[in-house]
């Protein structure tokens, strides 16, 4: 297939249960032919069995067996489709209680985080909370999707009232690029098709904006940071002196002959060459997978980073993080943790909460107790040894790190650095 | 001006070699499962790609079921060779003739499920703590739900509700002694992505994916090859057609299409248009709603 603006565009959903956020995506799956006849046949029967009339369009997203037993979602799914203009990943978030947890899993990747509101209960407490995590995230687009306009008779004042209240409390989130769109998933009004019922509203339907819209600035360009994930030394004839650093960059551009620091050790040198496979480059750039030299032998090992000698992150063994708790097992105040920061692995213990927010009214909670699972909160950490870290705000991947049990070798903890 | 944004094959190779690069760096044992198909293939391709110019660091293994096409054989030693690769073959037919496994009876029998006790078997003799496949979350609805790192316990089983959860590109590859990892880097790849890719960087695949004269029956709603295992076949029932196959199984479960798709780019032409899901030929994704979910829990790839 020719893809003419052939990028990748992932996206979340978040919305609560009854919002239609499954309907919504299976709606967006078979307006735009990305469902096969035999899964179209699949769900066509069990909707039959069902007793319903027309195809339940949230079937095409149900998958495991206790989900359709129970009719719950129960993880992260994701789905794909393509259209000649993008390809999409959507990252299909369950809305139950667990949203926090799964909302952050799904958004720490997204461009673009879809906040379903329904039509006739307008922004309510959980619209808040959605959009102040995709916010939290930085996340750098959202789209409002308010849905189910069908039940309310396609009424431009109802639609106008709910874009006035979103954009009342919104003016103070990091998120500049909001658009709005009335639709009806169940009807497929504005999700690929243009509404007939919406004159009044003159934009383009859903699928069309996420095909057009401007992601290529959403990844940092400026700073350079490219961790190191493991070092290549061959020992292959032709290449005994061969010294590659293979990662992928997290951030920035990079270019044969740039001067280069290595942190932590803090050695220069320069770029001798950057290689994608067999193929030599002059450049590369976020977020390519390469192997580069150096003009000079010096010590890098994993978790290593090489930055531009005059654009530094900050090397620091204690800082502070907004923290999604996303295990059973509270949080422990001194209990020792592995932290992992752009593959780069060291002991963590949290030193100090600053306060804990209350997620249903997004206010901060001065508290000493333990983080429980779907809790958020600021915290410090305090790190074995120094990591290069960057804020949150203004690098997604470095600025980014997880906490990791050291018994049960679960992930318990999200973190982004303030 | 430069164009700073990767298209979306570059995209998806970049994230695939970095999840491939993690398992080098996280685990001690990691193998690449081979199964002669075209997602193992590519696999393949791309840690070839992230290690270059080393040899790819991992050792190949290919769970032999004794069921094959000879094609297929014949490719996976080509590649060994061709990589300067080890190719481990953990063999399903040694798991039956040691008593570890029992052969199933009747018209449909498969070796399919045997699979599972031959690959943890492997697993574990190996010392093998990752074993990285070419599976696809768009394959199957149970699919849809696997991580990058996907854990599986020491009894080797999947539990899609005690799953990690995957943030950013940091990967959690902590385990217990005993405990392993499936690593699946072109999770996010689908099956054009798959054709369009081989197609760009020009990678070899058997011909059993171009159309070829060959004799098949007719059973399970597709064309099964005609091969010494299809005992309970009239003979005259063989005909000979021009088909290829979509995806590669054992030779007893795998259905071909009549095509004429001889070439990569008729492939992405044939499979643009295809209103049958990729596994839709597949015998043992039947036999129930949950057929995939269920054998995953117990092991299977």
């Amino acid at each position: 297939m020719n893809i003419d603006n052939n990028q990748l565009l992932r996206f979340t959903t978040a919305g609560s249960v009854d919002d239609g956020k499954s309907t919504l995506i299976g709606r967006l799956l078979y307006d735009s032919k990305s469902i096969f006849q035999d899964q179209i046949n699949a769900v066509e029967n069990s909707s039959k069995q069902k007793g319903l009339e027309s195809i339940d369009l949230a079937m095409f997203t149900d998958g495991l067996r206790d989900e359709r037993e129970q009719g719950i979602t129960i993880d992260v799914a994701y789905r794909y489709f393509t259209t000649p203009k993008r390809k999409f990943i959507i990252a299909d978030t369950p809305g139950h209680i667990q949203y926090t947890r799964n909302m952050v899993t799904g958004a720490s990747t997204a461009n673009v985080a879809l906040i379903l509101i329904d039509a006739r209960h307008g922004v309510i407490e959980q619209t808040r909370r959605h959009a102040f995590i995709a916010s939290l995230l930085n996340i750098p687009h959202i789209i409002v999707c308010v849905n189910k306009m069908d039940l309310v008779d396609y009424d431009e004042q109802v639609y106008n009232t709910i874009v006035k209240d979103f954009e009342e409390f919104s003016s103070k989130m990091l998120t500049r690029d909001i658009t709005f769109i009335p639709m009806s998933a169940l009807n497929g009004d504005n999700v690929v098709h243009r509404s007939e019922h919406m004159n009044w509203y003159p934009a383009a339907p859903l699928l069309y904006t996420l095909e057009t819209l401007h992601i290529s600035s959403d990844l940092n360009k400026l700073d350079l940071r490219f961790p190191v994930q493991t070092v290549l030394r061959p020992q292959l004839q032709g290449f005994e002196d061969y010294r590659g650093y293979a990662g992928r960059l997290s951030s920035g551009v990079v270019r044969v002959g740039d001067e280069i620091t290595a942190l932590p050790s803090g050695f220069t040198s320069k770029i001798a060459s950057i290689n994608v496979g067999e193929q030599e480059v002059k450049e590369a750039f976020a977020p390519m997978s390469v192997a580069i030299t150096l003009q000079d032998d010096i010590d890098i090992a994993r978790g290593d980073m090489i930055v531009r000698s005059n654009n530094q992150p900050e090397l620091s063994q204690e800082f502070d993080v907004m923290v999604c708790w996303l295990n059973e097992k509270p949080s422990q105040p001194r209990k020792k943790y592995k932290i992992m920061h752009a593959n780069n692995e060291q002991v963590c213990m949290i030193r100090q909460k600053v306060y804990k927010l209350d997620i249903e009214t997004l206010k901060r909670e001065e508290t000493t107790e333990e983080f429980h699972m779907n809790e958020i909160g600021r915290m410090t950490f305090k790190t074995s040894k120094a990591l290069m870290i960057d804020t949150y705000r203004e690098n997604r991947i470095t600025g980014s790190v997880i906490l990791v049990d050291e018994q049960t070798h679960e992930t318990v903890a999200a973190g982004m650095i303030v | 001006m430069n164009k700073f944004y990767l298209d979306y094959l570059e995209e998806l190779e970049s994230e695939a070699m970095y999840v491939i690069r993690e398992v080098w760096a996280q685990f001690e044992k990691p193998v690449i499962l081979f199964s002669g198909g075209k997602d193992s293939i590519v696999v393949t391709h791309l840690a070839q790609k992230a290690f270059y110019p080393a040899r790819i660091p991992f050792k190949l293994m290919h769970v032999d079921t004794g069921h094959n096409f000879p094609e297929t054989i014949a490719f996976r030693d080509a590649i060994a060779k061709e990589k300067n690769v080890e190719m481990i073959v953990a063999s399903v037919q040694e798991s039956i003739d040691t008593g570890r496994v029992q052969e199933e009876k009747g018209k449909n029998a498969t070796r399919n499920a045997l699979q599972t006790t031959t690959l943890l078997d492997a697993i574990e003799k190996h010392g093998i703590d990752c074993a990285i496949g070419g599976a696809r979350r768009d394959e199957e609805k149970a699919r849809a739900k696997e991580r990058f790192f996907s854990h599986r316990d020491d009894f080797g089983q999947w539990d899609p509700k005690n799953q990690r959860p995957e943030l950013w590109n940091i990967l959690n590859g902590h385990h217990y002694q005993g405990e392993h990892f499936r690593a699946f880097p072109i999770s996010n790849w689908t099956e054009m992505d798959v054709w369009n890719y081989i197609n760009r960087e020009q990678i070899k695949i058997p011909n059993l994916y171009l159309a070829h004269e060959r004799k098949v029956v007719w059973m399970n709603d597709a064309w099964i090859p005609y091969s010494e295992y299809l005992s309970h076949v009239d003979t005259k029932d063989v005909v000979t057609k021009k088909i290829r196959f979509r995806t590669l199984g054992d030779i007893t479960i795998t259905g071909g299409m009549e095509s004429d798709a001889d070439t990569i780019d008729k492939i992405i032409l044939e499979v643009a248009a295809l209103k049958q899901t990729e596994r839709g030929n597949r015998s043992d994704d039947k036999r129930s709603e949950t057929a995939m979910e269920d054998r995953k829990k117990q092991g299977y790839f």
